[in-house]
């Protein structure tokens, strides 16, 4: 467990940050410039704040009224940078031996098992000048595992990478997050990223903390809009995979006893998945629908409208239990009569599901 | 190929006697501080900078009379050294050692401190997160980085220590097989008569011996620059 309340500034940026967070991922989301890398140096103990307290795991590292702050060396936090930061005259295998020289990483089989899980056996013999980006990236973050940490914080991971890196590390990074036993803080301003490997979803902006809760309850909440951008805002609906079409090559994903038709994923029946479903993607119909291409029709209660200045306006609807976030004109919403408590049908294209940001949870 | 005489043979070991011990005693100091230098701040720091860099900026003369005033037999420092370990510089090797050392020294310090300076305190910190401590972190990573730098100082500081002439010559004499070095050798035959080719002779003694060290050096350079750069 992670428990960050503290305050401080960077420049000319004051910080103040307070959240805490369980097992798992956490991601630390915001714009460039918010203050998300000075406050995960803060953790880590390479800046120092004003006041406040650090606690990871209930021990403290970080406790101004007290008097704690641990060095950056005794916090034992792995930090993966978004520059890798290998030692650029070492090899691969020197900068991972130091790691586990350091961690008393004395386990040979751990080195084995960090080695295979990011796929860097080949590099072993190599310097980092001669790695690309993305290995770069996989080396640093194994070094990081290897010092034996009790949180790893990983900094823009992927932000130094192009498109194709990104998404040759990804897969790497979602067997990170499902098999480290370590809390994961993911510095990131992609939303993508975000809601595709955290569990937890803090929200920074302007050196603040202004939220912090499950990445499903945060992304559907209609009032940071700013803060994660409109035209990716959106909603995480968790389900179960029950099925594939092979003819049409269609998975079936269970939401709340409904059915979704999404394209095709590799993920076992029975496996718990997330996806993520963009705001503008939905429509909602009042009544009787037929003749519509659109596949997946889901009953969902209206709980609140905001209309903002301009054609837009935000629906936050439930099915079931979970929060579904609606983008429409605020001529259809005064048109179709919509009001908090009223009922509707939310239409979402199969094909506006991408596959690639439907992710197993590992609990099956 | 020439054969040397006892008193060249003499002056050439020596010379290298006191130009080894001068820089194995002076390189750690000024690694320590270019390291000072480059990554501290503290009060003072302006001042430390301006007393290192004196032997460069006063008349070698100047520093030999001071080492002299300092470290003679009956100097301040020279009676306390003499007495309580049996030290003694004045009209020793060791004294020369000590004269072409601190004249060494500023020229060692910069060259290091710029390399120091040059390395990513970035890296630096990232080993900390890895729980390193930080004098692992100076032997694994800023030192090795700043091994081409340091290479160059000791080199630079080599040079210079072989060749020193003025602050010697005034603190510790010109006394055959125990004070005179190559440079202080030629110095004494261009003052004898009929001493041109002895002069002449020891010139190209020196030349050789500079030029075998530089060719030595410009080779573990490579070797260094090829380590680090890792795109081989």
């Amino acid at each position: 467990m992670i428990e960050v309340d503290i305050e401080g500034s960077a420049g000319d940026l004051p910080i103040k940050a307070n959240f805490r967070s369980d097992a798992g991922v956490t991601a630390l989301f915001g714009h460039s410039g918010a203050g998300k890398s000075t406050i995960t140096k803060m953790i880590a103990g390479l800046l120092r704040p004003e006041r406040g307290r650090i606690a990871i795991n209930g021990e403290t590292l970080f406790d101004s009224g007290e008097g704690i702050d641990l060095p950056a060396r005794r916090r034992r936090i792995g930090h993966v940078f978004q520059e890798a930061r290998l030692f650029p005259h070492l090899t691969v295998r020197a900068n991972l031996a130091f790691a586990r020289w350091a961690g008393r990483t004395i386990d040979k089989t751990r080195f084995k098992e960090v080695v295979e899980l990011l796929g860097i056996q080949s590099l072993l013999s190599r310097r980092p000048g001669t790695l690309s980006g993305g290995e770069r990236q996989r080396v640093a973050i194994g070094r990081a595992l290897l010092s034996s940490p009790r949180a790893l914080v990983m900094d823009e991971p992927l932000a130094s990478l192009d498109q194709g890196r990104k998404s040759e590390i990804l897969p790497f990074l979602d067997r990170l997050c499902h098999e480290a036993k370590i809390p994961i803080l993911y510095v990131s301003h992609a939303l993508e990223e975000v809601a595709r490997l955290a569990d937890t979803l803090v929200v920074i902006s302007k050196g603040e903390t202004v939220a912090c809760g499950s990445t499903a309850d945060i992304m559907t909440r209609l009032d940071l809009g700013v803060a994660t951008g409109r035209h990716e805002a959106g909603s995480v609906l968790i389900g179960r995979v029950t099925g594939t079409d092979s003819r049409w090559s269609l998975s079936t994903i269970g939401v709340e006893g409904y059915e979704l038709q999404v394209p095709v994923t590799g993920i076992e029946p029975g496996t718990e998945v997330r996806l993520r479903v963009r705001a503008r993607d939905v429509s909602l119909a009042v009544g009787e629908v037929s003749g519509l291409s659109i596949r997946n029709r889901l009953p969902v209660m209206v709980e609140a409208i905001t209309s903002e200045t301009g054609p837009y306006a935000e629906i936050l609807c439930r099915i079931g239990e979970q929060p579904l976030r609606v983008r429409l004109t605020r001529a259809s919403v005064e048109e179709l009569g919509l009001a908090p408590g009223g009922e509707a049908l939310a239409l979402i294209k199969t094909i506006a599901i991408d596959r690639r940001e439907i992710i197993g949870s590992g609990n099956v | 190929m020439i054969t040397l005489t006892s008193a060249e043979w003499q002056a050439l070991t020596l010379t290298l006697k006191v130009a080894a011990t001068a820089l194995a005693v002076a390189l750690p100091v000024a690694v320590f501080a270019g390291y000072a230098l480059a990554r501290w701040r503290f009060p003072g720091h302006g001042l430390v900078n301006g007393v290192i860099h004196m032997p460069l900026v006063l008349p070698p003369v100047v520093t030999g009379y001071v080492l002299l005033i300092l470290f003679g037999r009956s100097g301040p420092v020279g009676s306390f050294l003499e007495s309580t370990f049996g030290l003694t510089f004045a009209f020793r090797w060791t004294g020369a050692a000590l004269a072409a050392g601190i004249m060494a020294f500023p020229l060692m310090v910069r060259p290091i401190r710029l390399a120091i300076e040059a390395v990513d305190p970035k890296l630096e910190e990232a080993a900390a997160t890895l729980g390193l401590h930080r004098s692992i972190v100076l032997a694994i990573v800023t030192l090795p980085l700043a091994l081409p730098g340091i290479l160059a100082a000791g080199i630079l500081g080599f040079a210079k220590a072989m060749g020193e002439f003025g602050a010697t010559i005034t603190f510790v004499s010109n006394i055959p097989g125990e004070t005179r070095t190559l440079a202080l050798a030629v110095y004494t035959a261009a003052q004898t008569p009929d001493g041109e080719v002895a002069a002449f002779r020891l010139t190209i003694i020196s030349v050789v011996v500079a030029f075998g060290a530089l060719i030595a050096s410009e080779a573990v350079a490579r070797r260094l620059a090829r380590r680090i750069g890792g795109a081989a």
